[in-house]
């Protein structure tokens, strides 16, 4: 009960005959009392919460703003008209093929990208935690995709998985016709594919962290019980981990919502023929190639709110007792 | 809250795409006021090398002869493109006094944005465009009769074929077969199977809105005698001609002999490609790399090299109205055509600037310099994109319908074209 507010006075009206507990009507306020009780921490965070105010709520609300209105972009003074069109570019938005398609190529990278992220990340992780030779150079071997901007290692790709690449040239009769990059139901899964490996070492470091905090007793009562490693690692390693696999999962929902620069570069601008578009690559030909913000901003929107029902799904999935 | 700051938050509110939003604060915008002040101003040229030695040096002559308008030149800030970046600074209102390089394609949408001043606010602006251009200043106009642009250069698009290739496939590399849909389907099957090469043209299959102009526009150009996109309010290729020639690139794709693709570099100096469709600006580029040779584009029948027409890849010079000394900008726009300052364009980047008597102007060039005939005596028949305000959606959307059908062959090219020809009525009519 340390959270309640201790130094308030009962309240002076409580009913004859209430027991004390029922006498309180303070409610539990945490910014309120985590203000009273860590005032420096406060302090810390203030000026991150005037950069998160000033650089996501308020263009984010602005953008919202924009998307109810006629708005597209003009000189300063320019004399413009902007009238209010309510749900107008939402439904321009979603009457338009290209951004319903977008959005289903988000759902197709996502059903790939996250569960093989968690996986991958968590296995790898478990084995980089063991004692195994050479587990620095491991550990930063996955890391470096990370770190390297995607400009750099999409050549590589490129390299590997054009139609005349080393991939196609090692599969021989069996590389697909046409070519990954080129297939129209192959070019997501390879974009999923391309960001999973990207971002791995990311999410094997958080995986990593939440490891450490797992008790070796645990392990150790189980290994005297006999279990075997599988069983160690579906019985003690996954249940421990669950909030690091909430973490993974709503961190790279987000990122799948985010893909921009992949389908950009590895498909030429979300080809071929439309099929790795993603919405974000659709905010930028709208809102900057054609010049139409307010068609972007409910583009931009709608990806939003998508975004936060899966996450929200996830982690009611994910965090059930 | 001023309109400035929220303009730059507007570019702030869609990701990333918009980091060459920038701040600053330039002038007022609107047109008139300033158009009669002097003094020094900024302009932008295009980073390609040697057009940036032209600018220096255009810059340089300037200055030395107007020591109190003096001219700040820079290249145009990198960015995916330079509409992209120009359109970002008229919004943040800190666009230079001048661009050289404006694409007529963004004129519209500019103009919209209340970012460009007419050349009818100067007293001799539209005369002096017609003097130098001639008839052609009527392609750049707007739809409100005004003119926001000052016809600079062209570069006209035609076929540049790899003579050395041509000869290893057995054909005959001074007189390539390539005048007919025909003739060039059947050139590029024997490039294909003897020249020993990946592609016989790989035009990129790429979905950017400015694709078209380097596959389709300039055959279509060609085979309707120089019709645009779009006319009297109405697109116009949605006809045998503009089908003809999807048909034509849609076999070039199914038989491989384009492929669907995208080439991370340049096919043709590479050599992995024996043609590319390119302007006079790629001679330099493929000088001490391929030995070349240039003809017009393919018609469906046969027709007088002299009669082809062809897309002209124009750069135009405009004013913004964040300038605040406009007549000086209008100066030296005027300085900057000059017939002396053409004729060091053309010699330093080989691009043909938009002059009504460019070969008799310059004859002794184009005499010592026999490899850009062809091209000088194209750009008296090139075809222009149409002045939309939605230009760039208008492309965007054929762009998507020629992915469809022609490179990726899901849709027949019948539908993909009628479809596509309706969005663009449309988006004619609201221009």
């Amino acid at each position: 009960m340390s959270q309640l507010l201790p130094t308030e006075p009962p309240a002076a009206e409580a009913p004859v005959g209430a027991s004390p507990a029922a006498g309180r009507t303070h409610r539990y306020v945490p910014w309120r009392s985590s203000a009273e009780n860590q005032p420096i921490g406060t302090l810390f965070a203030l000026p991150y919460l005037a950069f998160v105010a000033v650089v996501f709520a308020f263009p984010l609300g602005f953008a919202v703003w924009i998307s109810l209105h006629d708005y597209f972009f003009a000189a300063p003074g320019a004399s413009v008209d902007r009238p209010w069109v309510g749900l107008d570019n939402y439904k321009t938005a979603l009457q338009d093929p290209a951004v319903r398609s977008a959005f289903g190529h988000v759902l197709v990278f996502l059903v790939i990208n996250v569960p093989l992220t968690v996986v991958l990340s968590l296995v790898l992780a478990a084995s980089l935690n063991a004692a195994i030779p050479f587990r620095t150079a491991f550990r930063t071997s996955f890391y470096l995709p990370y770190v390297t901007a995607s400009i750099a290692i999409v050549g590589v790709w490129l390299f590997l998985f054009s139609e005349d690449g080393i991939v196609n040239k090692v599969l021989g009769p069996l590389a697909p016709d046409p070519s990954w990059l080129t297939n129209s139901h192959l070019a997501m899964p390879s974009i999923a594919l391309f960001v999973t490996w990207k971002q791995l070492g990311f999410f094997i470091l958080l995986y990593l962290a939440a490891l450490q905090n797992v008790p070796k007793d645990l392990y150790e009562a189980a290994a005297v019980d006999g279990a075997s490693k599988l069983r160690m690692f579906r019985s003690i390693t996954i249940p421990s981990v669950r909030p690091a696999t909430t973490l993974v999962v709503v961190l790279s929902t987000i990122t799948g919502g985010n893909l921009f620069t992949e389908p950009y570069l590895l498909t030429g601008g979300g080809g071929p023929n439309g099929s790795s578009t993603s919405p974000v690559l659709l905010m930028y030909q709208r809102g900057i190639e054609q010049s139409k913000p307010d068609v972007a901003a409910a583009i931009g929107v709608l990806l939003v709110l998508l975004v936060m029902l899966i996450a929200g799904v996830q982690r009611l999935v994910l965090e059930r007792k | 809250m001023k309109r400035s700051v929220r303009s730059a938050l507007a570019c702030l509110a869609l990701l990333p795409v918009v980091a060459a939003c920038g701040g600053g604060s330039g002038d007022s915008g609107g047109s008139g006021g300033a158009s009669a002040k002097t003094g020094p101003i900024t302009i932008w040229y295009s980073n390609n090398e040697q057009e940036v030695a032209w600018g220096k040096a255009a810059v340089d002559a300037w200055n030395t002869a107007h020591a109190d308008q003096k001219v700040t030149g820079q290249e145009i800030p990198a960015g995916k493109s330079s509409e992209e970046v120009i359109g970002a600074a008229i919004t943040a209102g800190n666009a230079p006094c001048l661009v050289l390089n404006t694409a007529p394609a963004a004129v519209a949408q500019f103009q919209k944005q209340g970012g460009l001043v007419p050349l009818d606010d100067f007293s001799d602006g539209v005369s002096y465009a017609t003097a130098r251009s001639g008839d052609l200043v009527d392609q750049y106009k707007s739809a409100d009769g005004k003119l926001y642009q000052l016809p600079w250069k062209s570069n006209p698009v035609l076929i540049f074929y790899n003579k050395t290739i041509f000869a290893k496939a057995g054909l005959d590399p001074e007189k390539p077969a390539l005048s007919t849909y025909d003739d060039f389907l059947a050139t590029s099957r024997t490039l294909k199977s003897k020249g020993g090469v990946q592609a016989a043209i790989w035009p990129a299959p790429s979905s950017e809105f400015f694709q078209p102009w380097f596959d389709f526009y300039p055959l279509y150009a060609a085979a309707t005698g120089g019709k645009q996109l779009v006319e009297d309010g109405k697109s116009t290729f949605n006809s045998p001609e503009g089908k003809g020639v999807a048909q034509f690139w849609k076999t070039m794709y199914d038989e491989g002999l384009s492929p669907r693709e995208k080439y991370n570099g340049d096919s043709f100096a590479e050599g992995k490609a024996a043609m590319a469709i390119a302007g006079p600006w790629a001679i330099a580029a493929y000088k001490d790399k391929v030995k070349w040779g240039a003809v017009t584009v393919p018609t469906p029948t046969t027709m007088p090299a002299d009669q082809v027409h062809t897309f002209s890849d124009a750069k135009n010079i405009a004013i913004y109205t964040a300038c605040k000394n406009r007549q000086t900008a209008w100066e030296f726009a005027k300085f900057a055509t000059s017939q002396e300052q053409d004729g060091k364009l053309l010699e330093m980047t080989g691009q043909m600037p938009l002059r009504k008597d460019l070969t008799t102007t310059y004859a002794d060039y184009f005499k010592a310099n026999p490899d850009y005939t062809s091209f000088a005596s194209q750009a008296a028949r090139t075809v222009e994109v149409p002045n939309l305000v939605d230009s760039t959606t208008a492309w965007q959307d054929f762009r998507d319908a020629w992915s469809q059908s022609v490179i990726f062959g899901k849709t027949p090219i019948d539908k993909a074209f009628s479809d596509v020809a309706a969005k663009i009525d449309d988006i004619a009519k609201q221009s």
